[in-house]
Parts: structure tokens; C-alpha cells; sequence
């Protein structure tokens, strides 16, 4: 019996070629927003209703000294009891119970923005400020219902996320960290019981992104 | 690349310096991580923490300029440690040859330099030959005089403590880095090295690249599964076009480029003919005849007879000495030498060191023609920043081509595998594909000739027979004419070839005018078989990723160079466990072999496995270059610091220094304080002509920025992602300061310097507010012998701006 899909991103593996965030924005039809290089690589800057996934850049140094330069490929983690939908309850967010995937619909527009922002432990819901409408990432679910997998998962060049049946994935996260803990006693997946799109990291999880393990 | 991109994953040690591969070659970290997944360590030496950095298991700085002294300490240790691959050494490489008494090496010289020429008389550093022409060896590598020896001496001065005081790297990251790629002497491990324009863009670019081609081959990694010299190649196509000869120095199949002195096809053919008086080397080049009368044939096809040399007399000469290269070009170009430039596939405005000079320099020209899919910094340097359009003569036209992807063809990637592309849809409007554009010229061309001019046999001759019934360039008639006819009923051995036959390979390819071939090194590509650079099939009998049936890899679909070097005398490999070639029952099985012979401990047939080196062997000695047999560290031409603490050579001593009014260059200046260096980023393209134009790339890079560390940040009293200029004795640019803990400053002896980098895919056309190339900066010094620019270390200051830094 399967439990629906899952997506495992693992930061071990990630280089930033941000092939998912372009990926992204060219399957779901999201323009190129105008930015300006504010210090960081990292741009856009923030997620919205037109960037569903973005890639995060973190960096630092350790105290032995050595640099770290971290990067978080965010997105909606759709979870198992989605917190945005506690208002939602005339449809407005479908939780589909084949694939897992949440969905905004178009309905979000008479729901309260701030609520389903706040719901979220991941503060990954966005509104179009014109329309109300609220927007995030859908597991690419009209491609994951036509058997193609996520545009983010097949730009990845390697395989640092991977796409599948939930308990395959899971089962793969646990492997991985595990491997991982040889070289990193730190590594971990983030709350694989919650979530369906599932991070591994290899040291604390707010050297990635503040909200990567949840506000 | 000797090897090619999926058998990083076989690698047990990969070292990426002089690259940014996770950066600029994003793919490739597919099979690095698969190589990762097995325990491989992956090290990334840069003077700035990259994305490549970021993923390796050992990082470590070096101030931008100082490989040599990083790479010559490795030398060191791995001689002090006696970590080499010694039978490796003694037998496949010329370790144990014995150098002339003419060669020496003093304070930063080596023998015959003349200071007035700028240039070493190599004769000086030939090889003790005996009275039969054989070269004299001691293989015990005893004598003082031999190469190993010679090695040792050589590098005995780049101490560990020196070293670390010219890089600035710290000795822990150094020995660090040493220890672990010499686990690699091993036979049974295999180190690669991946290396970009991170090593070529220096006055010495060629000797970064030797001093780790002398490291692979004492650690025995030359030939074998994961191991090589890599050269990532910087756009899809690169390594055809220069397979192709797009570089003035050869000609198709990397046949020299003939010289005025070179007046017949004998002459010629005597001089691309390397000699040896080995019996066990194969000498390879002893066939270049072959090739080169083949190509005439190609050129002019009936019309090229024996009578006439083949046609020899209407190729174009150099003269003798003569350098056209990119530099040398712009030069005359500037000095107003050259009225008339086709700016293909390319933006020079944008991407020529001294890119300053480079758009006064189209200012000289009469015309110029910009062949490209979006108009660019270079068709339009007229109405650039700075010009007045008025004042300029250059008539200018521009003509749309098709992109990569509205025409059929082959393109050979890094590991030289010729990949056949089927169109994916038509270019829109008016534009072409290059080959149309090509046809249409040459047509019109020959047409005005027909009417007069001087010289025009090689125009009226050309043999011209590669557009279709409609007219239209047919890619399929080029490919097959590149590998190759049969033009005569012939019989080689107990096989018939017919007149129009495609010839199946090299080896059948004759000096009598029988055969033709556009490009020796393609014959195979296309031939009765079909077209092989089309083939798509999976299998991958050796299960090392060769996957023989995919495409075609010149030469001869070989996936891995010098393969036979991976074995031992008796053609057993060094490492069973993963086999390139094994001699099984009197013949090779594996990879396609560096050549039939049966293996070396056969001492009347077999043949020395480095077959393109006239002694068999590689060269760890390379007397050939022309500055020096051993690599030797020298500052980079602009530098910060005020000597060369390992001689008193300050620069290398045969560069050509341009000494016009723009070639303006200054070292150890206080004006300009801090190392300059030129990088890519994985969302721009070259001078992003393609990018730029692109929304979502624009978004995720949309502005040209300089990195530089916190300590300089505060120096200057910049802070993050303000606006800053960033200025040469060349020029300046507006860039967004980004303040990183990616670069730290350097020690170098007892002074800290700052290095500062910057991407070079900006550019003043579009998009608005995105900044301009950082090529204003750069300067125009090349390679002694390639003439590349020094793009990656230059000196440059870092100010605020006056009045008003905020980014838009």
C-alpha cells in the first residue's frame, strides 16, 4: 500500500546550479521578477506568489575556522497535517490524498492570508497582493498525476533530490543519514514524520535558513 | 580532457583547481558525487571558497598566480616521500633520459636566454643522443644528469615554508592537500585533475598545466580509469572548433599551419615529420604526410593533382615567427592593420582582455560583420559608453544566425566524444544556420573572384559540394567530407576500397592523393557504418562508463588516452580492478588501445605506449616550450608583491609586452593594492550575450558584483551590497560589493593581501543597471606560448563611491 509521494532534499548533494528554481518558474509559467544583487547570491531574495522555489544561500565560518557555505533549495514540505489548512474549510486547500500534495486553489482569495501564513511552520505561503490569491509550490502536481516527476527534482544534476513513493524516500533518508553520520555527527533529515518534502543536513538546521526544522 | 566526463565517477582522488567545475560544468559534479557515494575525496583549491568548495572534502586558498609553488611543493614531497609510481615512471615517461651539459638552471634562468629577443635558444636543452640518434637513460635514475634527478634538483627549492609564503596558503592546508593526492602513487588508485581557465588565463598558463602533467605522470595516473589531465572545456563546442582548427597556428586535426619558409609540400612534410631512432616508439606524427595531403585533397578535391603539390601552394602561409593570435590581433587591429572583421559566435567587446582597447580597436575598421542571435556589446560598440558615434566609420552588419538548436550537426565535448544533434525547430526571421551563412558568402565570394582579383586559385579551385538540391548547407555531406573518401578503386592489404567510399579509419588514409579527409582525427566518424557520432546506444561491456556505442570519440572511439600506459610490460593492467585495456590471448580487449602492437615486453613488436611523442614516452622534461623545460614560478605581471621570493625572475622572461599607449599595466603599485581575479557564474553564459536576455537567469543573477572579504569590506568601509568601484590602470566598473567570508585575506610573507572577484557576464547593452564587463579591467599579457590573457590575477583597487552608493 503506498502512503503517497515524497520528495528527499539532500543539502549534501546540492552545488546551488539552481536548476530547480529555474525549473520551477519555466514549468509553472512564473516570470522573472526584478531584482537587484543585494550582497548575497541568493536572489530572489524571498519566496512569493510568483517564486515557489528558491534557493537559499547560507554561509559562514566555523570555529576551527573553516568556511561553510550552505544551500537550502526551499519549498512547500506539504505536510502530513498541513497547518495552513486550519481555516480552510470550505476548500479553499485541497490536501489530496493520493499524492500528498497540498494545493492552494483559487479560492485562497477569501481566506485569511495572515492565518494560513502563521499555520505554516515553514512560512512558505504567499499572496498575490492584487488578487488575494494565495500561492506556493504543488509538488508539480499536474505533472506527478501524468507520470513525469516534479520539474525541480528532474533538473537536479545530482540527485540531490529525488522523488517517490513515500516509504521508498523515507527509507533512503534513513540510509543517507546514516551514511552521512560517519563524516557528520550533526546530519539529520528534518521532521521526515511531518513532511513530505524531506531535507537532510549535515549540521545545525538555522545554518541553513531559520525556518528550515520549523519556526 | 584525456579521459572524459563519466569516468570521474572511477576516480579515487579528484583535485579541481584552476575550476569551479560545481559552478561552470554543473553536470559533472553528477559523476564527482557518484564518485563521492564510493568515498572518493574531493579537493577544491581556489583563492576563493566556490560551490565546488563547498562540496569538497579538502579546501584550500591560494593567492591567484601562485599554482606552480603550490603544485612544485607537491613535486617535492612526492619525490622526498618517494611517492611515485616507479616502474610507471621508468618506463612510459623520460625520467631516466639524460639531459645535454648545455642545460642549466640558475636564479630563476634557464640556459640560453637572450634578454633582447626575450627568448630562450631551446637547443640548449636537448637530450645526450648516441651516434645511432638513440637518446641516452640511466633507469636506476641515478645519474645527476637525468631528468628524475634534474626533477629533483629542480624542485628542491620549493620548500613547504617558501611556498606557503608565496601562496599564502596555510602549511596545514598544503600538506594536507599533498598527503592526500599522493595516496594516488598507488596502483591501485587513480587521481584526476580538473582544470579550467583558472590555469590557462596567466603568463603561465602552459606550466600550471605541466607541473601537474609531471605530477600525474609520477604518480602513474596518466592512461588509467579516473585519472588524466582534464581540461574542462568552456563552451559545448570548444573542443571541435579547435579540433577544427580554429586557432591560427593549425590546421585541421592539429596539422601546423604552414610557414613562408615552408615553400613545398616536401618542405612541409619534412617539417611536420618527427623523427626517432627508437624502434620501440610508434611515432604517430611520422603519418602526418598522410593527413595533410589527404586534407588538400579535401580542400580541392580533382583540382589538387601531384603535379601541383596537391594544391600546397594556395594554402595561406605564415610568416616566418608570425603570431595571429587573439592579442597580436587586436593589436594590429588598434594600430588600424585590419580593415575588415567577422565577429562570429562571439563578443569581444565584451570578452578580450583590455576590452577597452578591443572597442577603440573596431573604431579603426572599415567593417565589420557581428554573426550572432541577439546584438551584443560588439556589434554595437558604436553607440557604447564612452563612444561618439559620429566620429566613428565603421560600417556595421549584422547577420542573425540560428542558435545551437535550429540546426543539425555534431558537437564534440570536453572529452572529445563527437555527439550527432538533430534540429529540435527553425531559427525565427531572417536568421540562418552558420553553415547557410557560410555557403551564401563563399558563393558570392567565388563569383566576384571569377571576375578578377589576385590569387584566386584557392577560391576558383575549392572543391564546393556541401549544399543540397535547394541550396541550403547539408551538415551530413561536411561531416562525411571531414571523414573522409576513398577517391580511387584501391586495394590496402587483402581489402578493396571503391572510388566514393568512405574511408573506415586513419590508418587507411594514404600520401599519394588516394584518399581525402577534412580532419584526420574525424575519420571514422561517419563511414560505411553510418554516422557514428549518432549512435545512441547504452551498452558498457567494460562497466566503466565507456560506453563505446554512444556517439564517437576521436580518436578511433579511444574513451581514455594513453591507455596502454595503464598496464605493465605485459599488458596486464596496473589496477585489475578496473581494466582500460588488458592483452588477452595475443590481443587487446577494453577500451579501443593507443594502437594495435602487442605490449611492450614483446621487444621486436611492441611499441612505447605515448604514441604522439616522437621518444614514446611523456614528457617530464619538456624542452619543447618556450619558457623552459621544467615549470618555474614567476609574479604574474601585475602582482602585489615586490618580488619573486624564488628568484630574481620577478615575471616570466618571455612574455610579449605590448608598449602602445592603451597596453598600460602596473605592479606592485600603491594605487592599485589588491589581486584582481575573473570567474563565471553556473545562471550567465560567456559575456552572457545569451543570458542577459534570459528573465529568469537575470533574476537569479541580475547585477555585476565584486566578492571580497569582511577584513577588506572594512578597510574601505564598504558595506554588503552597496555599490563600489572597482578599478585598473585600464579602467573602471561599478559593481555591487558583496562582503564574504569566501575570500580571506592572504599572508604572503610578511604583508596581507586582499584578492577581490568578479564575474565577466555583464555587459552595457542590457539588462539596465546590470553593469559592465569586467574585461575594461584585465590586461592584455598573454602565455608565452599560447598567448592567452592574464584574465585571473591583475591588480585592481576597491573604492566606495563618492556622493551616492546606493544600489538601484
Amino acid at each position: 500500500m503506498s502512503d503517497g509521494y515524497s520528495i528527499l532534499v539532500d543539502t549534501s548533494k546540492c552545488t546551488a546550479c539552481r536548476g530547480c528554481q529555474i525549473a520551477c518558474k519555466q514549468w509553472n509559467g512564473l516570470p522573472g521578477t526584478k531584482t537587484k544583487n543585494e550582497g548575497t547570491h541568493q536572489n530572489p531574495m524571498d519566496l512569493s506568489f510568483e517564486t515557489y522555489k528558491l534557493v537559499r544561500y547560507a554561509e559562514g565560518t566555523h570555529p576551527d575556522g573553516k568556511n561553510y557555505w550552505n544551500f537550502f533549495s526551499e519549498q512547500c514540505r506539504h505536510c502530513l497535517n498541513p497547518g495552513c489548512m486550519a481555516e480552510a474549510e470550505k476548500g479553499e486547500i485541497i490536501h489530496d490524498e493520493k499524492t500528498g500534495a497540498v494545493l492552494f486553489t483559487s479560492k485562497t482569495k477569501s481566506l485569511n492570508f495572515e492565518t494560513a501564513r502563521e499555520g505554516c511552520p515553514y512560512d512558505i505561503p504567499r499572496q498575490n497582493p492584487k488578487t488575494k490569491e494565495m500561492f506556493k509550490c504543488t509538488m508539480c502536481f499536474d505533472r506527478i498525476t501524468n507520470n513525469m516527476i516534479p520539474a525541480c527534482v528532474k533538473s537536479c544534476p545530482t540527485g540531490a533530490m529525488v522523488f517517490g513513493e513515500r516509504d521508498k524516500i523515507l527509507a533512503d533518508a534513513k540510509s543517507r543519514v546514516e551514511e552521512l553520520k560517519k563524516s557528520y555527527p550533526k546530519a539529520q533529515a528534518l521532521n521526515p514524520d511531518d513532511v513530505r518534502v524531506i531535507y537532510i543536513v549535515t549540521d545545525a538546521p538555522d545554518k541553513y535558513w531559520k525556518f528550515a526544522a520549523g519556526k | 580532457m584525456t579521459n572524459h566526463w563519466i569516468d570521474l565517477r572511477n576516480s579515487d582522488c579528484i583535485l579541481v583547481m584552476g575550476s569551479n567545475v560545481a559552478s561552470n560544468h554543473p553536470i559533472a559534479m553528477k559523476w564527482i558525487q557518484k564518485a563521492k557515494d564510493k568515498g572518493t575525496k574531493l579537493i577544491s583549491v581556489d583563492p576563493r571558497f566556490t560551490q565546488t568548495s563547498a562540496r569538497a572534502d579538502i579546501y584550500a586558498s591560494l593567492r591567484s598566480g601562485t599554482d606552480i609553488p603550490f603544485l612544485g611543493g607537491m613535486i617535492k614531497y612526492l619525490l622526498d616521500n618517494d611517492k611515485i609510481e616507479k616502474d610507471y615512471v621508468v618506463n612510459y615517461t623520460n625520467a631516466s633520459f639524460i639531459v645535454g651539459d648545455k642545460f642549466d638552471f640558475a636564479d630563476g634562468l634557464f640556459s640560453g636566454y637572450d634578454p633582447e629577443k626575450r627568448s630562450y635558444d631551446k637547443s640548449l636543452w636537448a637530450f645526450v643522443k648516441d651516434d645511432k640518434g638513440l637518446v641516452a637513460k640511466d633507469p636506476t635514475l641515478e645519474n645527476p644528469k637525468c631528468v628524475y634527478q634534474l626533477l629533483k634538483k629542480h624542485y628542491s627549492r620549493y620548500d613547504i615554508d617558501l611556498v606557503s609564503s608565496i601562496t599564502g596558503t596555510p602549511k596545514e592546508d598544503l600538506l594536507k592537500v599533498w598527503e592526500t593526492y599522493a595516496q594516488t602513487s598507488s596502483k591501485d588508485k587513480a587521481g584526476t585533475i580538473l582544470y579550467a581557465m583558472g590555469w590557462t588565463q596567466h603568463t603561465v598558463g602552459v606550466q600550471n598545466i605541466r607541473t601537474m602533467a609531471i605530477i600525474q605522470l609520477l604518480l602513474g595516473n596518466m592512461g588509467v580509469a579516473g585519472g588524466g589531465v582534464n581540461a574542462l572545456r568552456g563552451e559545448s563546442n570548444v573542443q571541435g572548433s579547435t579540433d577544427q582548427a580554429l586557432l591560427f597556428h593549425i590546421l585541421p586535426g592539429y596539422l601546423r599551419m604552414p610557414s613562408a619558409d615552408l615553400a613545398t609540400l616536401e618542405d612541409y612534410k619534412k617539417a611536420i615529420t618527427p623523427k626517432t631512432a627508437d624502434p620501440m616508439s610508434a611515432n604517430w606524427w611520422q603519418n602526418g604526410p598522410k593527413y595533410a595531403v589527404s586534407l588538400l585533397k579535401s580542400f580541392w578535391g580533382e583540382k589538387a593533382t601531384a603535379e601541383n603539390d596537391f594544391g600546397y601552394g594556395w594554402l595561406p602561409k605564415l610568416d616566418v615567427g608570425q603570431n595571429c593570435s587573439w592579442l597580436n590581433l587586436f593589436d594590429d587591429m588598434y594600430n588600424g592593420k585590419i580593415k575588415g572583421f567577422f565577429a562570429w559566435g562571439q563578443n569581444p567587446a565584451c570578452s578580450s582582455a583590455n576590452a577597452h582597447k578591443v572597442r577603440q580597436a573596431l573604431g579603426k575598421l572599415d567593417w565589420l560583420v557581428n554573426i550572432n542571435i541577439f546584438d551584443n556589446e560588439t556589434g554595437s560598440f558604436w553607440k557604447g559608453p564612452g563612444m561618439d558615434p559620429k566620429s566613428i566609420k565603421t560600417e556595421v552588419f549584422m547577420l542573425p544566425c540560428a542558435a545551437s538548436v535550429e540546426k543539425e550537426g555534431s558537437i564534440s565535448n570536453s572529452g572529445r566524444w563527437a555527439q550527432w544533434r538533430y534540429k529540435a525547430g527553425n531559427a525565427p526571421g531572417m536568421a540562418k544556420p552558420d553553415g547557410d551563412i557560410l555557403a551564401d558568402l563563399f558563393v558570392k565570394i567565388r563569383d566576384l573572384y571569377k571576375k578578377g582579383g589576385k590569387h584566386p586559385e584557392p577560391i576558383l579551385n575549392l572543391k564546393w559540394d556541401y549544399v543540397d538540391k535547394k541550396g541550403h548547407f547539408d551538415p551530413h555531406l561536411v561531416a562525411k567530407e571531414i571523414n573522409g573518401y576513398f577517391l580511387k578503386d584501391i586495394k590496402i592489404g587483402d581489402k578493396e576500397y571503391k572510388k566514393g567510399d568512405l574511408v573506415p579509419g586513419f590508418a587507411l588514409l594514404q600520401a599519394d592523393g588516394s584518399t581525402s579527409s577534412g580532419n584526420w582525427l574525424y575519420c571514422q566518424s561517419y563511414n560505411a557504418d553510418g554516422n557514428n557520432m549518432a549512435r545512441r546506444k547504452k551498452d558498457d561491456p567494460t562497466g566503466l562508463g565507456l560506453y563505446p556505442q554512444w556517439a564517437w570519440a576521436w580518436p578511433v572511439n579511444r574513451r581514455i588516452l594513453y591507455n596502454r600506459a595503464s598496464v605493465d610490460l605485459n599488458g596486464q593492467p596496473n589496477n585489475p580492478a578496473r581494466p582500460v585495456v588488458k592483452w588477452v590471448d595475443g590481443k587487446w580487449v577494453g577500451d579501443v588501445p593507443d594502437g594495435p602492437w602487442p605490449p611492450m615486453a614483446d621487444k621486436e613488436k611492441g611499441k612505447l605506449p605515448f604514441i604522439m611523442k616522437p621518444d614514446g614516452v611523456a614528457s617530464i622534461f619538456g624542452p619543447g616550450l618556450n619558457d623552459g623545460p621544467f615549470p618555474e614560478h614567476y609574479e604574474p605581471l601585475e602582482c602585489p608583491v615586490p618580488s619573486n621570493a624564488l628568484s630574481k625572475q620577478f615575471i616570466n622572461p618571455t612574455i610579449k609586452i605590448f608598449k602602445g599607449e592603451k597596453d598600460q599595466h602596473l605592479t606592485c603599485d600603491p594605487r592599485f593594492p589588491f589581486v584582481g581575479t575573473t570567474y563565471r557564474v553556473t545562471e550567465h553564459w560567456q559575456t552572457g550575450l545569451m543570458t542577459r536576455w534570459q528573465p529568469w537567469l537575470i533574476e537569479a543573477e541580475p547585477q555585476m558584483f565584486v566578492e571580497m572579504s569582511e577584513e577588506l569590506a572594512q578597510l574601505r568601509g564598504i558595506k554588503n551590497g552597496e555599490k563600489v568601484k572597482v578599478s585598473s590602470v585600464r579602467g573602471e566598473v561599478e559593481a555591487v560589493a558583496m562582503v564574504t567570508t569566501r575570500f580571506k585575506p592572504f599572508k604572503i610573507g610578511d604583508i596581507t593581501v586582499h584578492e577581490v572577484g568578479m564575474p565577466w557576464c555583464f555587459g552595457w547593452i542590457t539588462p539596465k543597471d546590470g553593469g559592465e564587463s569586467v574585461n575594461l579591467l584585465t590586461p592584455n599579457v598573454g602565455d608565452p606560448n599560447t598567448m592567452i590573457p592574464e584574465s585571473k590575477a591583475f591588480m585592481v583597487n576597491v573604492t566606495k563611491i563618492e556622493g551616492g552608493s546606493k544600489n538601484v
